[in-house]
């Protein structure tokens, strides 16, 4: 029976603590579930760190964890405490390696919902780390692509910011990428967006239209793979990406990135430009199924119409 | 002893200061002339107990990598920008940062080296010295590691250069409290001084890296804040009182320091 991808990660993380003498840490871990099952319940004695509620001092005690070659995994339980918490791991641990030649590899995971928590707690917040330099960046939402990452963070000596998602625990699915015919439109999503992309994707596909997708979870460094490339080339309606973060970040820089290189017109949804809150009114989620389905309808009649007036 | 790592360090900071109006350094420097005695001090004291701690210093740093046994050719170059510098002329005057004396660089935000001393000390349970300002102490984030390092009983010190000043900013006008009850709040064994060197090995000599320790070192920084300069004119600094204690042998001493670094100077400037 294939696993959860909670499970995953938390026999990583006991794989990290007992074989690799890792630590861990975070706030509130040992409680509220233990960060939604994914943490081996273990403490102090074993490398689970309980850090109090500092976030600022606590980004920097990590990084000081990371400069010594712990290779600690700090687990930062909401995105939103990104603001607090990034501030010495962007400026010092992110550029320890290049300036002073001392490389302070960190395994940071950020868990993102979807909808509320207040004003700063829902969803992703990767785009205050994605413009700094020395910093790699993921969001991986099965197994084989978490396990990829974490190989790949024990072979390098990097900051890696792993953006999770806490729908994505239960996967135990792997995703495809779907770019062999030619295509209509190609959906980019990331991050729990990429569920409903799966979805909206098939019930587009089943109206008659032509929809290809492609998973983003390597971010940072982002690389445009050559198939990539040709398939966006050739499709009749360009791009449309998908995340759980809010548009003007790294959804557009991405957007601007894959239109430099294909020339291709890429649209984008991500969180509305509001404020989010923790009621109905201030309530902003990511695009569902709905929203994308009726989004790729829009951008190809409207482009339909352009071509027939002109 | 002592005398000597401040006497290297002042001299130091004298050529420093002509060469930055010479225009011969083209980025900010953070002269440390004045404080010597107190990173002096404590590198003589570890030295004597055969210690060889982890040091997070912040920008203003020439004097605690000297007194601690940074090469000074390596410091020089550092200055010029070369590749021959202690960080390989990615540094500055800042940054600096030495493997081989086991200093970490400083990336500006004045007192995050406490978080990440804190950090590195709790992860490898190694001896470690954080140095900070009296203004540097004030941020939140630093106080949230002293609270730490006394929580986990960390064999860490915390050393105070306190020379008054945040830039130009005296500290009545900037809080009522003082760093040592603040820390001793945090229940850390917490002291403060004049940066007399007796006065610092009597307080530090028994525990120092043993339990978390806090000291507040009262201090006179002799020129500006960045830059070579002077606000007014400092009286009664630290080096010349000792010298003045220790007679006509420290003055020789002195001297003899003085055109070693004048010299190497020299020689380093010619290979530009
Ligand atoms: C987080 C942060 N806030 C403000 C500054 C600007 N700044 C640079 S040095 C300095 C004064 C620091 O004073 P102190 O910690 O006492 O050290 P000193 O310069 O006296 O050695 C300030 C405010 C900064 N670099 N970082």
């Amino acid at each position: 029976m294939a696993t959860a991808l909670r499970e995953t990660i938390k026999n990583i993380t006991f794989k990290h603590l007992k074989k690799f003498k890792g630590q861990v840490f975070g706030q509130n871990l040992t409680g509220v579930g233990w960060v939604a099952g994914t943490l081996p319940e273990l403490y102090e004695k074993d490398g689970v760190i309980e850090l109090p509620l500092a976030d600022v001092a606590n980004g920097g005690m990590v990084t000081g964890s990371a400069l010594v070659g712990r290779r600690p995994f700090y687990i930062i339980r909401y995105q939103g405490y990104n603001w607090l918490n990034c501030i010495f791991i962007a400026n010092y641990a992110c550029k320890s390696k290049e300036i002073w030649d001392k490389p302070a590899p960190m395994f940071i995971r950020g868990l993102s919902n979807e909808g509320g928590l207040g004003p700063v707690s829902t969803s992703s917040h990767i785009s205050i780390f994605y413009k700094m330099p020395g910093i790699k960046i993921f969001s991986p939402m099965s197994n084989k692509e978490y396990l990829k990452i974490y190989k790949k963070f024990m072979q390098e000596d990097e900051v890696f910011y792993i953006s999770e998602h806490r729908k994505s625990y239960e996967n135990k699915l792997e995703f495809k990428n779907t770019i062999k015919k030619a295509l209509d439109i190609i959906l980019m999503p990331i991050s729990v967006t990429r569920f409903e992309a799966e979805k909206a994707k098939n019930h587009l596909n089943k109206l008659g239209y032509r929809v290809g997708i492609i998973h983003l979870f390597e971010l940072k460094p982002f690389v445009l793979k050559k198939k990539w490339i040709n398939a966006i080339k050739k499709s009749k309606y360009g791009v449309l990406m998908t995340d759980n973060d809010y548009v003007d970040g790294i959804l557009r820089t991405l957007a601007h990135k894959i239109n430099e290189k294909t020339d291709q017109t890429v649209n984008v949804m991500g969180l509305k430009d509001k404020s989010a809150g923790y009621t109905v009114k201030t309530s902003n989620f990511p695009p569902s199924a709905l929203d994308i389905i009726n989004k790729v309808r829009v951008i190809i009649s409207k482009k339909r119409r352009k071509k027939k007036n002109g | 002893m002592t005398f000597k790592k401040a006497s290297l360090c002042r001299h130091f900071e004298n050529e420093v200061y002509k060469r930055v109006q010479e225009k011969k350094i083209n980025f900010p420097v953070y002269l440390s002339a004045g404080q010597e005695y107190v990173p002096s001090s404590i590198a003589q004291l570890v030295h004597n107990k055969k210690i060889k701690p982890m040091l997070f210093g912040q920008h203003r740093g020439h004097s605690i990598y000297l007194s601690f046994g940074g090469d000074v050719t390596q410091l020089i170059d550092e200055l010029l920008g070369m590749k021959s510098g202690c960080t390989r002329g990615m540094g500055g005057s800042l940054s600096i940062s030495s493997k081989k004396i086991n200093m970490f660089g400083h990336e500006g935000l004045m007192g995050s080296n406490a978080c990440m001393g804190v950090g590195a000390c709790f992860s490898s349970s190694k001896p470690t010295i954080v140095f900070l300002g009296d203004a540097s102490v004030e941020e939140d984030y630093v106080l949230a590691s002293l609270s730490w390092a006394a929580k986990k009983e960390l064999p860490i010190l915390f050393v105070v250069e306190d020379n008054n000043y945040a830039v130009l900013t005296k500290k009545e006008d900037r809080r009522d409290w003082k760093a040592k009850d603040v820390a001793k709040a945090f229940k850390l064994d917490s002291y403060d001084t004049q940066d007399n060197p007796e006065n610092i090995f009597k307080i530090l000599k028994k525990n120092i890296f043993k339990k978390p320790i806090f000291i507040n070192v009262h201090t006179k920084r002799l020129y500006w804040h960045a830059g070579a300069g002077e606000d007014e004119k400092v009286f009664g600094d630290r080096l010349g009182k000792e010298m003045k204690y220790l007679g006509k042998r420290a003055v020789e001493i002195d001297n003899k320091i003085k055109n070693r670094i004048k010299k190497l100077w020299q020689q380093r400037l010619e290979k530009l």
